[in-house]
């Protein structure tokens, strides 16, 4: 099956007064049908920014998309003008957002908002529209949709205004659904509820799911395949099984090894990964990982590693292993 | 919402009370009353019959017992004599509510027209030269105090015109009437729009800022529906508050303006009636304003509670 959502060397910067910053660099990677590819670093590693880019919602200036191609069922969104960007926006391409309780509009009902998502890519009737939204709560399990539907977002819980966003996105039927941190701020009960929700409605519609997070734990509960990003490049892709089952790259490595474990006694510390991330604008010459990587050698400070098969369907950027 | 609004109204009876009786106090304080000017600077009168104008006004009662004249007689609708024309205060006050509260209304209008648009380009081109350039007039006018402001519009009138923006009961075409209007008006309303600019802008510059502007762009909205149906609906909630207060300081601006333009209203009919301390006069024109400006901010309140849901549903 083709991948419905093609991203190739996908680089974007912020021009800064200090300096160039590298936000994404040659970030590549597909997503079929129906599958969940996970994007998984730490905060400021470039995640967020991949989905702005693939969104192209990266504010510009002082963003800027360099190189790289987004195809979205073979129509590459970076060559898009304006216009028709935005009628990919939400009917083809959808995002749905970490902080529900600031990510929808304080002033208008949240059955308005969905009907709005609606009524701009369909040609339909407001009525339909309204009909759709209510449909859509109902499809997302909030109970008594009808009435929620006329509820502003201050009026629901924090669970049940991600819900209304996942509505949202969904309304129209993207082919392609971005979730940035989409359970970070939420309970964890909830938390569960939602990416179960998020998972039956990929089953169902057959959307690409992009998952971004930082939780190795959702990626373990809900993706398919996952990519390892640092500081704005990708480091490792493979099976979700795979990779967590025999992580190549230092880093990922790292990210396991920093996972608590039940059943671990309580005196043992949580292993931790040395030193912080560089700066994006001040990246060095070779490996960005190197300076905290315990097997760095002389090469790793030279030259950036390049993605290479490790193992049949599994890649990763790594001098050493 | 009905149980907000009357605790609003019995909120508002006591702001009442309190500018009664400040005005009242003041106008005492002030030294001399209008005995005092008939005899002292026009020499009138002799002294024994200042004494009797004191007595027949009642000016030689204790304070509380005249608070209490005046106030029972409001509460009846009897506004007592204007000292000067010795006509009753609401005829001389009522033909001159329509022209000040026209002025005051048009006034208001330019600012929010000006103020609102402006402060939104501003925002959505912020850094441009186009914003400097808006942002460095606004403060301009800002500062700019309205008398003098009245006066250059005057010159600049005479001499780039001939002509001046005099105020006329029946002016002779409509583009003398839209003149005479519209002038003093904006005038007295740039300072108003100049803030709500300002505020506008940076209000809009927060809103742009927030997750929900993002969540429109990424439903596909463009950049004008993002810009006046989701930023602007939000950003406009302070400016509504603004507008309750500007009303307040409007009347400042009117009675400059209405003196610099020679225009019979109410505000510089005031400055008249402090002048010659035609106390029924001023107490009651000041209480006229003030039941005004209450009244805009009540009604700026519930408008308020239309546009946000957060406070109508709490209310």
């Amino acid at each position: 099956m083709a991948p419905v959502l093609e991203v190739s060397g996908l680089t974007t910067v912020f021009h800064t007064r200090t300096g160039v910053v590298r936000a994404v660099q040659d970030v590549s990677f597909s997503v079929e049908a129906g599958e969940t590819l996970a994007i998984v670093g730490e905060s400021g590693c470039g995640k967020t920014m991949t989905a702005l880019s693939l969104m192209r919602l990266i504010p510009m200036p002082p963003g800027e998309i360099t190189a790289g191609t987004v195809k979205v069922a073979g129509t590459d969104l970076l060559t898009l003008d304006e216009a028709s960007m935005r009628k990919m926006r939400g009917s083809q391409i959808a995002m749905i957002f970490q902080e529900p309780m600031t990510a929808l509009n304080p002033l208008f009902t949240v059955g308005r908002q969905i009907a709005e998502m609606v009524s701009l890519h369909e040609n339909v009737s407001r009525r339909v529209a309204n009909d759709r939204a209510v449909e859509m709560l109902q499809h997302v399990r909030i109970p008594a949709p009808e009435r929620r539907a006329r509820e502003y977002p201050h009026q629901m819980s924090g669970g049940m205004r991600q819900r209304a966003m996942i509505a949202m996105a969904l309304a129209c039927k993207p082919k392609v659904l971005i979730a940035d941190e989409p359970t970070t701020a939420l309970d964890v009960t909830i938390q569960a509820q939602v990416l179960d929700l998020i998972d039956d409605l990929r089953k169902e519609l057959g959307t690409a799911v992009v998952l971004i997070t930082h939780d190795l734990g959702v990626v373990a509960e809900t993706a398919d395949r996952m990519i390892v990003m640092y500081a704005g490049r990708k480091v490792e892709e493979g099976t979700t099984k795979d990779l967590f089952a025999d992580p190549c790259h230092p880093y990922l490595q790292g990210l396991l090894a920093s996972v608590p474990r039940l059943g671990a006694s309580g005196s043992q510390r949580l292993r931790e990964i040395p030193g912080v991330v560089p700066s994006l604008s001040d990246l060095p010459k070779g490996c960005a990982f190197a300076d905290r990587c315990s097997s760095a050698i002389g090469k790793c400070l030279e030259a950036i590693p390049p993605l290479e098969q490790k193992r049949p369907g599994h890649s990763a950027a790594c001098w050493v292993t | 919402m009905l149980d907000y609004i009357l605790r609003r109204l019995a909120l508002m009876v006591l702001t009442l009370f309190g500018v009664s009786v400040a005005i009242f106090l003041l106008l005492r304080i002030v030294p001399g009353n209008i005995a005092d000017i008939l005899f002292d600077s026009a020499g009138m009168i002799d002294p024994a019959e200042k004494q009797q104008i004191t007595k027949d006004l009642g000016l030689d009662l204790p304070l509380v017992e005249q608070y209490a004249r005046w106030i029972g007689g409001l509460a009846h609708g009897d506004l007592g004599y204007s000292y000067v024309s010795e006509k009753p205060v609401l005829d001389e006050i009522l033909p001159r509510i329509p022209i000040t509260a026209r002025l005051a209304g048009l006034a208001l209008l330019f600012a929010v027209c000006t103020g609102v648009p402006f402060g939104v380009i501003s925002a959505v081109r912020q850094n441009s030269w186009l914003d400097y350039i808006l942002r460095v007039f606004s403060l301009l006018f800002l500062s700019m105090p309205s008398f003098w402001l009245g006066l250059l519009v005057l010159m600049a009138f005479v001499n780039w015109f001939g002509i001046l923006p005099i105020y006329d009961k029946a002016p002779p075409t409509w583009g003398a009437f839209a003149l005479m209007l519209g002038v003093p008006a904006a005038t007295v309303g740039l300072r108003s729009s100049a803030l709500i600019m300002r505020l506008t802008r940076s209000s809009m510059l927060e809103v742009l800022r927030q997750d929900y502007v993002r969540t429109a762009r990424s439903k596909g909205l463009s950049e004008g529906a993002v810009t006046f149906v989701h930023a602007l609906r939000n950003a406009v909630l302070p400016v509504i508050t603004t507008i309750g207060i500007e009303t307040a300081f409007l009347f400042g601006g009117l009675i400059v303006t209405e003196t610099v333009f020679n225009i019979p209203g109410v505000a510089r009919f005031l400055v008249e009636a402090i002048r010659w301390r035609d106390y029924p006069m001023v107490q009651n024109l000041v209480m006229f304003i003030a039941v005004i400006v209450v009244m805009v901010n009540l009604i700026v309140d519930i408008a308020y509670m239309f546009v946000d849901p957060r406070i109508r549903l709490r209310a």
